[in-house]
């Protein structure tokens, strides 16, 4: 006799999904899966529009990091406009974009952190669902939430100052950014009133990382074998091997470390990566051709980053990687619940980026952008915080979009997202007679370490929350 | 010496040259009177509506109303208000406007008014109505999804011979603005900003120059339109 449970709504994750397990009379789990019930509708509906309304038209895709979709699709657009291939833009240009990217992702890492998944490692898997949420911490640790809520307006603020609106702004145009950083913004995030400056945010960053040691300390088996399986990685990476979030080339790394994307130019990514689509999902499947559908998956974001980068160029951030290397013994780390601590080392290097970008003479003055000779086709690709982002468009000769192509970073995460489930429900589900709320959230924390955005990932409309459906067979 | 007429908006005494527009007049004594098919130095029009006031009773467009001795005019009233507010909900539902990415967005004077009525959605249905992008001109796209039909574009953008670049096509539901393709051939850079400027929505828009100003410096976020009428010193 089958059974069908359904927990809805499921929170914190951005958009909306649905798992399913397939589950034995033995508790043992036949098959899991994490669709996407949304329909894609982006890639169609901007055929027609000039190329020029790109950036800000495609990061209407997400509310949570639009700066993204806003930088690749500029990206992508410099180099119809003629800018060059994504290192040749006027350095204020170049330098304007990477502050808002760096406000971005120490924003949207802090809403991650702070406001998702706290809640399950500080009152952990099993608590009341009433207090997993960032309400509940903010009566429980008064200073943390408080920090949270700063270290994220700080973030928005810096985007803000360089999109023009903290939410969907326009800075980025084709060939560079239509504002320089005024004076008084950079005193204000230099040198602004306790806590809003960033030598505070570098120090909260500091702090959240001992947090998560000290909370590490607390619950090793957790952090270390929670989730834990053996991936491929991909990221962009600086042509010397240093973590880039802005700009660089392709690198994917084996579970052993070993590259299998050799630094190769993001412009030629279609020639590595394929997407197949599977009939019980919206959102694709990415894979490397070279390894085939089987074993060519590979996993984006934070925990990525830290596996394929040699080394990071802030000083603090690269004590941290060390440290993240030396426990892994220079090898991948393949802890899911690691990407948290990923997540806090891109923190700190983002804060560390910003206080360098806000010290540069260049942000205040300068040309702001150039264009060049047309070209018909532009690829553009960034390291949003979830992970690589793809933005790929064709034009005709009247400037309109014929053909685009997104691949956002949660779809890159399809198959380990999957993955993750099926291990978790493997282990909690066995033996297990009834089906408790903890045990549906102990899958929902394993998806919820990759900060998916489904909306991103399908370009969602409309509202429908994340359902695990359980099928008894 | 043109003769002065007194009429009252409102119950404002104002003052005018006789046979002056309305709309005219009242903007000269600081009442802003909201058009969207009327451009200063352009021939009235008339077609867009949003300028209806009460005129001695009668509704009349105050963009072709010559002003007389004695007019009686209700403009701001709740009344002729929600009859405005009507009418610019008509135009969002009427077209596709989606302010949201449209590159006009902080010049558009339709977004402008909505703005200024606190208008957040129509209380019509939506229509979405499939309408063209036409972009294979060299300069310029047009894009009838934005366009109200005010017909400023006609009227104002001319070669130096006085022929217009723009012209009507078809006529009621199908009526829509072109650009003589051989005159889009010798069309200016500067003609272009020109008609973009003239246009009062973002239904046309010179090429490769969007969002070059940030968010805070367009028009309307620094002021509210018809605010700088309104603060004219009257005697």
């Amino acid at each position: 006799m089958g059974q069908k449970i359904t927990i809805d709504p499921v929170t914190r994750v951005e958009g909306h999904g649905k798992v399913t397990l397939y589950v034995n009379n033995d508790g043992s789990i036949e098959q899991a899966r994490f669709h996407i019930v949304e329909f894609r509708g982006f890639e169609r509906f901007v055929q027609g529009r000039p190329y020029w309304e790109m950036p800000v038209l495609v990061q209407r895709l997400c509310g949570i990091c639009p700066v993204s979709h806003h930088l690749a699709a500029a990206k992508a657009i410099d180099v119809i406009v003629g800018a060059g291939m994504g290192d040749e833009l006027p350095p204020t240009a170049e330098k304007m974009r990477r502050l808002m990217h760096y406000g971005q992702i120490f924003q949207s890492h802090a809403l991650h952190f702070f406001f998702l998944a706290s809640p399950d490692l500080l009152f952990g898997i099993d608590a009341e669902p009433a207090k997993r949420n960032v309400l509940f911490l903010a009566q429980e640790n008064r200073d943390l939430a408080h920090r949270a809520i700063l270290m994220r307006k700080f973030g928005q603020e810096i985007i803000l100052a360089t999109a023009g609106k903290k939410i969907h702004g326009t800075g980025a145009i084709p060939g560079g950014i239509n504002k320089h950083l005024s004076l008084e913004e950079k005193d204000k995030f230099l040198k602004g009133e306790f806590p809003l400056n960033i030598d505070t945010m570098i120090q909260w960053s500091l702090e959240t990382l001992d947090f998560f040691h000290h909370y590490e300390e607390q619950h090793k088996d957790f952090i270390q074998s929670f989730v834990s399986f053996p991936s491929n990685y991909l990221s962009l990476i600086r042509s010397d091997g240093a973590l880039d979030l802005y700009h660089g080339v392709l690198r994917a790394v084996d579970p052993n470390g070993n590259k299998i994307l050799p630094d190769v130019d993001y412009h030629e990514y279609y020639k590595y990566i394929e997407e197949e689509v599977r009939s019980w999902s919206y959102m694709k499947f990415p894979y490397i051709k070279t390894l085939g559908q089987e074993l060519g998956w590979y996993t984006v974001g934070p925990l990525a980053r830290m596996n394929t980068a040699d080394f990071i160029d802030t000083p603090l951030a690269q004590k941290e990687f060390e440290l993240f290397r030396a426990v892994h013994k220079g090898k991948p780390c393949h802890h899911v619940m690691h990407t948290h601590w990923a997540r806090l080392i891109e923190i700190l290097h983002a804060a560390e980026k910003i206080k360098v970008l806000l010290e540069d003479p260049d942000i205040l003055a300068g040309e702001l952008f150039r264009q060049g000779n047309k070209q018909f086709e532009g690829i553009g690709l960034i390291e949003a915080p979830r992970g690589t982002l793809f933005h790929h468009y064709k034009i005709n000769e009247n400037d309109q979009i014929i053909q685009a192509n997104l691949i956002v970073s949660t779809t890159n995460n399809n198959q380990a997202m999957n993955n993750a489930v099926l291990q978790v429900a493997q282990r909690t589900f066995k033996g297990q007679k009834k089906v408790t709320e903890s045990m549906t959230n102990a899958i929902e924390v394993a998806i919820r370490a990759y900060d998916p955005c489904l909306s991103c990932a399908t370009h969602a409309l409309g509202q429908m929350p994340l359902v695990i459906e359980i099928v008894n067979t | 010496m043109a003769e002065v007429v007194r009429f009252f908006i409102d119950g404002k005494e104002c003052m005018a040259k006789n046979g002056d527009y309305l709309l005219q007049a009242a903007k000269e004594n600081g009442i802003y009177i909201p058009t969207l098919c009327h451009y200063d130095g352009l021939k009235p029009k008339g077609s867009c509506r949003v300028c209806t006031c009460k005129v001695n009773g009668r509704l009349m467009t105050a963009c072709t109303t010559p002003i007389a001795e004695g007019m009686m005019i209700e403009s701001n009233t709740l009344e002729i208000e929600e009859m405005r507010k009507s009418i610019i909900e008509l135009f969002f539902v009427d077209g596709n406007h989606f302010c949201p990415t449209c590159e006009k967005s902080g010049y558009c004077e339709l977004q402008a008014l909505a703005y200024r009525y606190r208008i957040t959605a129509p209380r019509y249905p939506f229509l979405f109505p499939l309408k063209r992008v036409v972009a294979d001109y060299a300069k310029i796209i047009i894009d009838h999804n934005r366009c109200v039909l005010c017909k400023r574009c006609v009227r104002a953008i001319k070669d130096e011979m006085g022929k217009s670049f723009f012209a009507y096509r078809r006529r009621g539901q199908n009526i829509e603005v072109i650009l003589d393709k051989r005159m889009s051939d010798r069309m200016s850079f500067e003609i272009a900003l020109e008609a973009e400027n003239i246009c009062p929505v973002g239904a046309i828009m010179a090429k490769r120059t969007a969002f070059t100003t940030p968010i805070g410096y367009r028009k309307f976020d620094k002021i509210t339109i018809g605010s700088d009428i309104e603060k004219i010193k009257t005697k």
